[in-house]
């Protein structure tokens, strides 16, 4: 039987506690960019241009359909080469999550958009309103109460996504716990440590955005 | 009298189905037009094209001093012009189209701030006064929500007056509502035109459409089928197609 032994932790706090902000931090970081491609992509997708459509509908497709972590290796090892721009991991981590994010958050924001009623749109142009005036004060407004709950999932997702950056040494939680483990030679109560402390921090974010679901579908 | 709205050759079609073929037709100023016709006959995209929410294929829509002419050779007018040209009509639709996320007061200063750019302490005060007028004045800091389908009409035409419109378009406006609920809609337009506004109106209210309508026009798959003044077309249809179309309200009124 293992001997759990998780006294000599306290020693390694300040590891932990660096590789947390990072994770935040980055989180924060690919959760905003990712919102600002994918606000920017899902009005594209409802373009009167269908080059425009097209455009951002190859994009969704290409970062959806290939996995994130393909995606971070290209950025960091392909992507230098054929720009001739040299990029930290950290550029290469937040530019692979943030477009990878900024895919499915395109998907909710068009969603969210389509599922308000033509009517609303209508009834904004038929008072003067222009096509953008009619989208920012009536149908984006009402469209973001019903995107919330998703897009707080995927932004949960994106968290979880951000362990994917140790593969590239960004010292975000999950790099440092294996740098503790190699350390320490005790990488069960690491490992552990670091699964506790992903599910403190996103646990209660999954019982908000269940708690708003259900407060938006009594709303309805 | 000076024609109010004229629409010349205008047509349109969905895909291959044509749904108004080359109509014509003026409305004059203070007149109130009313629209009846089968459904499927183009009456509610004739109504449509006078504020371009359906875009013509051709021919010409003018209302007040504003005027739009559709076709192969002049290129489509651009938003600008449009949101121009709508902010001059008012229009009150079946199903209401209320902005939930605002209150009744926001509904009715909406066009006023955002089209009109309004002050708001002058918006508040006109949004009010309509309100008062369609019977509404308590009920300003309500959401839609809360608002049987009577009312909620109401405050749509008072939120469509409040950009003070040269013309008020209505599409089946009491179509969507409970009997019990279609008098008070009806007795708010009623007073509108009693006050000169220029109003065209689609509707299956035929009784309603004889009382308060100056002139009936029955369209009948995209062609003007029967046009004149409403106690004539409805009492004594000249045409076939109108008898037929009217034999259903006949019987009923005669029993």
């Amino acid at each position: 039987m293992y001997q759990w032994d998780f006294s000599f932790i306290w020693s390694y706090r300040w590891l932990f506690v660096n590789g947390t902000v990072v994770t935040l931090l980055f989180t924060f970081g690919i959760v905003v960019l990712g919102l600002a491609v994918g606000l920017f992509s899902g009005l594209l997708r409802l373009s009167r241009f269908a080059p425009l459509r097209w455009l951002s509908q190859a994009y969704v497709e290409v970062f959806r359909c290939t996995p994130v972590l393909v995606q971070l290796v290209w950025f960091y090892y392909a992507l230098p080469i054929l720009s001739g721009i040299e990029m930290s991991a950290t550029t290469a981590g937040v530019l692979a999550l943030s477009l990878y994010g900024g895919a499915f958050y395109s998907e909710i924001i068009r969603g969210g958009i389509n599922s308000i009623e033509p009517g609303q749109t209508e009834a904004a142009l038929a008072l003067g309103m222009t096509p953008s005036q009619s989208m920012r004060r009536i149908v984006l407004p009402q469209a973001l109460k019903r995107m919330v709950p998703p897009l707080m999932n995927q932004s949960i997702i994106q968290l979880k996504n951000t362990s994917l950056v140790s593969v590239l040494a960004v010292p975000d939680l999950l790099y440092q716990g294996q740098a503790v483990a190699h350390d320490s030679y005790r990488p069960l109560e690491i490992y552990t440590l670091v699964a506790v402390i992903y599910f403190v921090i996103l646990f209660p974010l999954t019982l908000l955005v269940g708690r708003l679901e259900r407060r938006l579908a009594r709303a309805d | 009298m000076t024609a109010k709205i004229e629409v010349a050759a205008l047509s349109k079609s969905f895909g291959d189905h044509q749904v108004l073929r080359s109509v014509n037709m003026s409305v004059g100023s203070g007149e109130v037009v009313a629209l009846i016709g089968p459904s499927g006959s183009g009456k509610s995209t004739l109504l449509r094209c006078l504020n371009l929410l359906v875009t013509p294929d051709g021919g010409r829509v003018r209302v007040g001093g504003q005027s739009l002419d559709f076709g192969t050779s002049s290129k489509l007018p651009g938003t600008a012009s449009l949101a121009k040209f709508r902010a001059g009509t008012g229009m009150v639709f079946q199903q209401f189209n209320l902005f939930p996320h605002k209150t009744v007061l926001g509904n009715v200063m909406e066009g006023p701030l955002t089209v009109r750019r309004m002050p708001r302490a002058e918006a508040e005060t006109l949004a009010r006064a309509l309100l008062g007028k369609v019977g509404l004045a308590e009920k300003a800091d309500q959401y839609p929500a809360r608002l049987s389908g009577g009312q909620k009409q109401r405050v749509a035409i008072a939120r469509a007056l409040a950009m003070q419109p040269e013309i008020m378009l209505f599409d089946e406006a009491t179509s969507a509502l409970d009997p019990e609920l279609v008098g008070e809609v009806l007795n708010v337009m009623r007073e509108l035109a009693a006050e000169g506004m220029t109003m065209v109106i689609v509707t299956h209210e035929i009784a309603f459409a004889r009382e308060v309508a100056d002139r009936v026009v029955f369209l009948r798959d995209g062609v003007i089928v029967e046009d004149g003044p409403a106690k004539q077309v409805i009492d004594a249809p000249q045409q076939e197609a109108t008898q037929a179309f009217l034999s259903h309200f006949h019987r009923q009124r005669d029993n």
